[in-house]
């Protein structure tokens, strides 16, 4: 049985109040790193799957609660790239401000439907 | 009457709860790995770190095979009441509305909060008053009420709300001020406060008390139908 690599990035939905983030966000201009703004901090899910057709349904009953977070899943090669090759498909440096969230994302290979349920 | 209070691994209120429970009726525990919930006539969620709250709190204990049972004896009218963890569970298993975040302040926070009663209309509340105050404790790093604006809107017009922290009392940022919500139909109930911490007065406070009586009432009451 062929296994996918997968990834799961969950973030705080939109609009609910991340003290994580800004606390981040208030940490770093002490350290020098100025003009930082809107950060959120949220949590990635890294697996191997059989049939990647079943991930939306594992984001939906247990790996998030979509009451309180958005899902992205990314799949990349096998499992046995786990390491470097897949680490090149993370959205790294993507472009400005106003990309963050779906319009840059949708620009990344290999990203199947991000996961914005009710 | 009897009471069941479920134990979890990484449950650490249980004991507490069934002491609750055991001063006005009889507690029984119940293992979170079986499916006889022993015939108990209410189902106590209690506190804790149920499955070490992995992932995310309440997340994996919500499909333990004794929480497939408690649904079912919900969906029959079932009384459940969770504290704490348990509310945290409740909320995961969609058998009430929300979910609870991280305090506002990202610190555990350990204090005897004031609470209002916002409704008496429920089988947890109807031994109070609207607007009495209660002192218990609060205890968590997780307690932030949440629920979007239309769940809020429908909570109040359902009059789900059964208890409030006190103005200015709002210890983890929760919305509305919300410390405590019913399901629709009445029968089950979440709170992040401790009822069973404040049931002598060696704690300082007896004002959980009436969350056990109020169960009690309506189970006898219920049994004399």
């Amino acid at each position: 049985m062929p296994v996918l690599r997968a990834r799961i990035l969950v973030r705080p939905k939109a609009g609910i109040l991340d003290p994580q983030g800004q606390a981040v966000e208030r940490a770093l201009p002490a350290l020098g790193f100025s003009g930082v703004r809107n950060v959120r901090v949220g949590r990635l899910i890294e697996l191997d799957v059989e049939d990647s057709a079943r991930l939306s349904e594992m984001c939906q009953r247990l790996l998030t609660n979509p009451l309180i977070e958005d899902y992205e899943i990314v799949e990349s090669a096998g499992a046995d790239s786990i390491g470097s090759p897949a680490d090149a498909e993370l959205p790294g440096g993507v472009a400005g401000a106003d990309s963050i969230g779906r319009p840059a994302d949708a620009e990344l290979p290999g990203r199947v439907a991000p996961g914005t349920s009710a | 009457m009897k009471f069941g209070v479920i134990r979890f691994p990484g449950s650490c209120d249980e004991v507490d709860a069934q002491l609750a429970c055991g001063r006005v009726g009889e507690a029984v525990l119940l293992w979170h790995g079986d499916r006889d919930l022993q015939g108990v006539d209410a189902v106590v969620v209690p506190g804790g770190f149920s499955y070490g709250d992995y992932l995310r709190v309440g997340a994996i204990a919500r499909f333990a095979p004794v929480m497939e049972e408690v649904a079912q004896f919900a969906q029959d009218g079932g009384i459940v009441l969770g504290i704490c963890n348990g509310f945290q569970v409740l909320c995961e298993a969609r058998m009430l509305p929300g979910a609870l975040l991280p305090n506002t302040s990202l610190r555990f926070i350990f204090r005897q909060v004031e609470l209002e009663v916002a409704s008496a209309d429920s089988p947890f509340t109807s031994a109070c008053e609207v607007g009495q105050r209660l002192s218990i404790p609060v205890k968590h790093t997780t307690g932030r009420f949440y629920a979007p604006d239309d769940e809020l809107a429908r909570l109040a017009a359902n009059d789900q709300v059964l208890l409030r922290y006190a103005p200015g009392q709002n210890p983890n940022g929760s919305r509305h001020d919300i410390a405590g919500v019913c399901n629709e139909q009445r029968n089950v109930f979440g709170l992040m406060p401790h009822p069973e911490h404040a049931v002598d007065p060696l704690t300082g406070s007896v004002d959980g008390l009436v969350v056990f009586e109020s169960i009690r009432a309506r189970v006898s009451s219920r049994a004399r139908v």
